[in-house]
């Protein structure tokens, strides 16, 4: 899946097959069709419930809001294989609560948005932000990620008002 | 005691440190310690259990034999053991149910390492399907973020400071300066720990435990063994239980390495989360409960995680930690001295040796040989080590 961004630019998933990149990005997750449980990243085989034999995850998409589990704010630059930018610049990520889904999914937080602007139980909504940059096959390709920023009133009414 | 009680024969270490050299090195050290600390000798060990460390190599890979060819090939049974940072719990267990099982009566427990500079980093190589390769690549997620999850968490939840979580290390450091095989032995005070840099918020360098070389080994043996040896086992400390569970679906805690957890949309939490039931799994093994421990050596991979492990420990109840560590329960000559050792804070993280360190700690301790840091009149205590991908390990051991 790629698409063309404004000046030229090819947007692609650093990671194929776990979320979209349309205007409302939503995280790619597998959902048991005998059982009914959930699965997050995506993958094929069985399902993880011990009670359940099934074979068969079907991709879902999931809910595209839900609440701050816990947080925390990188201050140096991870080990390869991240791709840190030079200089490198702090970043927070978050561990988000999907209610329907009944689980916990960890993400970063889009640039600019830090620890200190985070609190357990607060709204979040998925987003995708770019994970780096770089020329593939003469293309200026930006390899996306999912990121999960603070809700608008809108989302945050979705998910029952939490706060 | 009871007939399923192994005994503790002999404990040694080599001290950790960050040296470089080749990881059997050390192991060989802390083997002979052992073997001398028992009064036997390596022809007597019938079988070998090693737990392995992935970054030094296929010696490291088996380390089982590694150990077995370096002390002189004596045809001894032997297993490699690999479960992350409970990988020497999980040997303890492996050597446990061979001497049970009645197919021998002496085994060594062994785990060394040499550790990389910095964070601990994936495997090499572009593995886009090892969730441990993409937590890296995707996000960032270095350990020091998952301990940081947690230690946010009591702060949101419970209102614990940076203050608190400074007062482990404190704490800790106080314990360890006397330990000879504790690679950092100096006092730390909580303006140390504040002043120190934020690594991943809330947690500062001084909150977070490095990573190390070093070495620690055992000699474990039938009752009835140590009986014909020994004559009494009066004051001999005896593993009483060693839990190795796995977390039970689903799991509802964010651990390393994952992306996400379990799913509650239709299987409800267990009553017992996974920390919880590695500690309970022990207490109930041993038929002993928090208040029979008399202190007990913790995974404090960060400071809060050290918290967290009271309540897991059911030394307290959740959200008590911060109150029972302020009332200095916790340290040496209070109610349960937590890491008399001085932890992983005094020594950093010697992956495959750690959770055997832990085990020969508590055997010091019960004996009254841990100088300069002893629990006076200890008769149990309980480890507790957690590593990734659902492994993880409690011992008791009493006398």
């Amino acid at each position: 899946m790629s698409v063309s961004a404004a000046g030229g630019v090819t947007r692609v998933p650093a990671v194929e097959g776990w979320y979209t990149l349309d205007h409302e990005p939503h995280l790619i997750g597998c959902r048991c069709a005998v059982c009914g449980t959930y699965v997050f990243p995506p993958r094929s085989g069985a399902c993880p419930n011990p009670n359940c034999d099934s074979e068969e995850l079907v991709s879902t998409p999931l809910s595209r809001v839900g609440t701050v589990w816990s947080y925390t704010e990188n201050q140096y630059a991870p080990p390869a294989p991240y791709r840190a930018a030079e200089p490198f610049e702090p970043y927070a990520l978050a561990a988000v609560q999907l209610e329907k889904e009944g689980i916990i999914v960890l993400g970063q937080v889009p640039r600019g948005i830090m620890a200190a602007d985070l609190k357990v139980g607060m709204p979040m909504q998925l987003e995708t932000d770019v994970l780096y940059r770089e020329v593939v096959d003469g293309v200026d390709t930006e390899f996306m990620v999912y990121v999960w920023a603070p809700a608008g009133p809108t989302a945050a009414e979705s998910i029952g008002g939490r706060s | 005691m009871s007939d399923r009680d192994l005994v503790v024969l002999g404990v040694g270490m080599h001290p950790w440190g960050k040296w470089g050299r080749d990881f059997t090195e050390y192991g060989m050290v802390a083997a002979r310690a052992a073997l001398k600390d028992a009064g036997i000798e390596w022809k007597d060990v019938e079988y070998v259990a090693g737990a392995d460390t992935i970054r030094n190599g296929y010696p490291g890979f088996i380390a089982g034999s590694t150990f077995a060819q370096k002390l002189g090939w004596n045809g001894a049974s032997i297993s490699s053991n690999y479960a992350a940072c409970a990988s020497g719990a999980h040997s303890l267990q492996a050597a446990r149910a061979s001497i049970l099982a009645g197919f021998c009566d002496v085994a060594m427990v062994i785990g060394a390492d040499t550790t990389p500079k910095g964070f601990f980093a994936p495997v090499g190589g572009e593995r886009k399907t090892d969730p441990d390769w993409l937590r890296f690549h995707l996000l960032g997620a270095t350990n020091p973020v998952y301990f940081a999850m947690f230690a946010r968490r009591r702060m949101d939840l419970y209102g614990a400071t940076s203050e608190d979580f400074a007062r482990v290390k404190v704490k800790n450091s106080r314990h360890g300066l006397n330990n000879p095989y504790a690679r950092f032995r100096k006092e730390n005070a909580i303006e140390d720990v504040l002043n120190s840099p934020i690594v991943s918020d809330p947690l500062r360098l001084l909150d977070i435990c490095a990573t190390s070389d070093g070495a620690a080994a055992m000699i474990v043996t039938s009752r009835a063994y140590a009986e014909k040896k020994l004559g009494s086992l009066n004051g001999v400390p005896r593993i009483r239980a060693v839990s190795t569970v796995t977390p039970t679906y689903p799991q509802t805690i964010l651990e390393l390495p994952d992306f996400a957890t379990d799913s509650t949309a239709v299987v409800s939490p267990p009553a017992r989360g996974f920390k919880d039931s590695l500690c309970w799994a022990a207490y109930e093994e041993a038929g002993m409960s928090p208040s029979d421990m008399n202190m007990a050596e913790v995974y404090d991979l960060s400071t809060a995680l050290e918290l967290d492990w009271y309540e897991h420990l059911g030394l307290c109840a959740p959200g008590e930690a911060e109150g029972l560590l302020r009332s200095g329960a916790t340290a040496i000559g209070g109610r349960v001295p937590v890491n008399p050792s001085g932890g992983l804070s005094c020594f950093g993280e010697a992956i495959p040796a750690q959770a055997i360190a832990q085990v020969c700690e508590l055997t010091w301790q019960l004996r009254g040989q841990a100088q300069g840091r002893q629990v006076e009149g200890a008769k149990a205590g309980i480890t507790a080590n957690q590593g990734l991908f659902g492994n993880g390990s409690s011992v008791i051991v009493s006398v």
